[in-house]
């Protein structure tokens, strides 16, 4: 596993790749975005090939593929471009690119550029890939070398303008692995290290005077390592220029250069909060609870990711959030957590509720007029992330893997920022879209939720109060602050009493899906209220699977064990706190009637039939023993 | 540790179709490449790269121009496994 070349922050490609590629060929209608959404998967260089295939096929066959932008491109070098040429495409469509490419002859540089007859220069490309290192240039060392390498990179580039109209991809080129006299290298241009240095610096400000665009492999090569970027071996075997083991990297970095020149690049990040912005959950944790400090390793992590986003903003890229949490809740880190770098002025939306993300993205992308293809979403929750992917394929979403240290590498590694140009202007475009980084206003739901949920094959695991499950049954019950109708306390003592207590009916509930086990989500107690009914005495949830459907099938849960137990009805109460307004309407929307409330407003009683029906959600159930058992 | 040449084989087999496109091919001793349309000097690198990475071995430039079928090759493979 490799952080780089397997572009680990893309989603791993479908086990099913090979079908869904060959599908798209029997496929009629717009097929653009599904081949964009193909493309954007971890794929290795033989899948890449395969897709490349049959977008060409398409392409040539008149499919619609009209929601990518079309570009010739031309590819010389001095290496085998053999191998490159065929990862190209697919790569391409990645970044929104329909991509034609032409190659030149094995080893045709100069010829292909000052011939105007050339098989590129004949092809009209829009611009010229050249894929020359260090190799191409055997002179460097001489002491005029340097202004030599330039010159004659840019007899090239005038060439195929002149003779194929096309601008030039310029590549800087990437050290050897090897040094010759050691750290003097650096200061040494009879060094090939050495020379390469003052080549690359030379060449990125011609390059920068001209509208020819500058592609930095050196940079890549010097992420990956140097010692990984060569293979003697396969230049030797086959001229390879680079370890063919970065060819997915190689073309996903044209890719996102040829998307940034036609105006693919994305201008909006849009930041989930909590374990994103900040570890731990800002409506059970607290201002004081969360992790975001100097000195503590996972606080530090989430600081990163804090500076990355306050970077990008300041080089223009727009700023919202998006947060399942009460609004004044989640702006509380924001306004008075002394460590937090981001503030609500760096956002030009905030918008934190409980609705489903996808249609709060939307909603984001209508107000900032911004299409949903320059939208970045950007949250730890792989739950989150999927149901946005399935309902907006148009909007990025990184891969961000378990750690919270690599989320910032993760999100900045994808290119979704990739320009190759910087006005003065796009300095402040963010603060062009401030509003009062106020909510906005909610249109329709942006998609089929039900039906996602309906892919996560959840699995809900319903147990009683028991000895394994105790400890974490306390920690919930005396944690949760936000998804909790009564906020009782008890200590692990009082769970053991509870638990065994006969009349007194607990629950513990486990939720299983395909991303995973995501442990115990929620917490019931029952107590007997007199021989016919039962009051909800405690019912708690964790706010990571909200929106999933849980809610009612505990509640059929709880409905069906009163009736097995001879309870005619059941009762709950809310009692409202400043940190529990999500629940407010909790028994309402599940189906309770109003049962009463006090004159000051303390507690909302509700009250529901035991026989009452309960549609189930799409998810299985698995009971471990209660003493009355319900069929499954 | 070597590895069993049936192991070596049924290993082979995937790299073979993925690499020609050809869910057919079968690796035997005896499978060269004139046998296989599009097995070129190209494809050879690309076959070479792709069992390097599956068996995380590596063949040295004599030994990749060496191979006369998968014969060879799979010998060359359960040495260095």
């Amino acid at each position: 596993m490799d952080f780089f070349s397997d572009l680990s922050w893309l989603l791993p490609a479908p086990a099913d790749f090979r079908k869904q590629c060959d599908s798209l060929t029997t496929t009629s209608g717009p097929l653009g975005r599904t081949v964009r959404t193909l493309a954007t998967h971890a794929l290795n260089e033989k899948q890449l090939g395969r897709l490349s295939r049959v977008i060409s096929e398409l392409s040539s066959g008149g499919a619609d593929l009209s929601s990518l932008t079309p570009f010739r491109l031309g590819v010389i070098g001095n290496g085998t471009l053999d191998l490159i040429v065929p990862t190209l495409t697919a790569s391409a469509a990645r970044h929104g690119i329909l991509l034609h490419s032409v190659q030149a002859e094995f080893g045709q540089t100069i010829q292909e550029a000052l011939d105007p007859a050339s098989g590129i220069n004949r092809a009209r490309p829009d611009a010229v890939l050249l894929c020359i290192d260090y190799r191409a240039l055997p002179n460097l060392t001489t002491p005029q070398g340097i202004t030599d390498a330039v010159t004659m990179i840019r007899t090239m580039r005038e060439g195929f303008r002149r003779n194929g109209g096309a601008f030039s991809i310029v590549p800087t080129f990437a050290p050897p692995a090897e040094s010759l006299f050691g750290s003097l290298d650096r200061a040494q241009p009879q060094s090939v290290r050495g020379a390469i240095d003052g080549l690359n610096r030379e060449l990125a400000a011609d390059v920068a005077k001209s509208s020819d665009v500058l592609f930095d492999v050196a940079a890549l090569a010097e992420t990956v390592g140097l010692a990984n970027w060569h293979s003697p071996a396969q230049w030797n075997m086959a001229k390879l220029p680079f370890s063919a083991t970065y060819l997915p990297l190689f073309a996903d970095h044209v890719g996102r250069l040829i998307g940034a020149m036609r105006g693919k690049s994305r201008r909006c990040m849009i930041l989930d909060l909590d374990n994103t912005l900040w570890g731990g959950v800002i409506g059970d944790d607290g201002i004081d609870g969360i992790k975001l400090a100097q000195g503590d390793a996972v606080g530090e992590a989430f600081l990163d990711v804090q500076r990355m986003a306050l970077m990008l903003r300041g080089r223009g890229v727009v700023l919202a959030v998006s947060s399942k949490n009460t609004d004044a809740v989640a702006r509380g880190p924001f306004q008075r957590h002394p460590e937090m770098l981001l503030r609500e002025k760096h956002f030009a939306v905030f918008q934190a509720n409980w609705n489903d993300k996808a249609t709060n993205i939307k909603a984001i992308a209508e107000t900032l007029s911004l299409g949903l293809e320059s939208m970045v979403f950007v949250d730890d929750n792989p739950v989150e992330r999927g149901l946005v992917r399935e309902i907006l394929p148009q909007v990025a979403i990184p891969e961000l893997g378990d750690d919270p240290a690599l989320y910032a590498r993760a999100v900045l590694s994808a290119g979704y920022f990739e320009t190759v140009a910087f006005l003065e202007e796009d300095r402040n475009r963010a603060d062009l879209y401030q509003t009062n980084a106020d909510r906005v206003a909610l249109r329709d739901q942006a998609g089929d939720v039900e039906a996602y949920l309906a892919t996560l094959k959840m699995e809900i695991v319903f147990a009683p109060f028991d000895s394994t499950g105790r400890a974490r049954i306390s920690q919930l019950i005396n944690k949760s602050n936000q998804f909790n109708l009564t906020t009782r306390r008890y200590d692990e003592v009082a769970v053991e009493q509870l638990g065994k207590a006969p009349a007194v009916f607990t629950l513990q509930v486990r939720l299983i899906d395909v991303f995973g086990d995501n442990g115990m989500i929620s917490v019931v107690i029952c107590k007997p209220r007199d021989a016919k009914t039962w009051e909800i005495d405690t019912w708690l949830m964790s706010c990571r699977v909200l929106g999933r459907r849980v809610e009612l099938m505990v509640l059929r849960e709880i409905l069906a064990n009163a009736a097995a137990n001879g309870i005619e009805r059941v009762m709950g109460v809310y009692l409202p706190t400043d940190r529990n307004a999500m629940v407010r309407d909790h028994y309402e929307k599940l189906g309770f009637s109003r049962a009463g409330q006090p004159g000051d407003g303390s507690a909302e009683w509700w009250t529901i039939a035991a026989d009452t029906e309960i549609e189930a959600p799409p998810m299985t159930v698995r009971r471990s023993a209660h003493d009355t058992l319900v069929p499954a | 540790m070597a590895s069993d040449t049936d192991t070596i084989f049924l290993k082979l087999n995937p790299i073979l179709q993925e690499c020609f496109d050809d869910d057919d091919i079968i690796a035997t001793p005896e499978l060269q490449a004139n046998d296989v349309e599009g097995w070129d000097s190209l494809a050879h690198v690309r076959l070479i790269l792709h069992i390097e990475r599956a068996f995380k071995i590596h063949f040295s430039a004599s030994e990749v121009t060496s191979f006369k079928n998968v014969g060879d090759l799979a010998h060359a493979i359960k040495a260095k496994t």
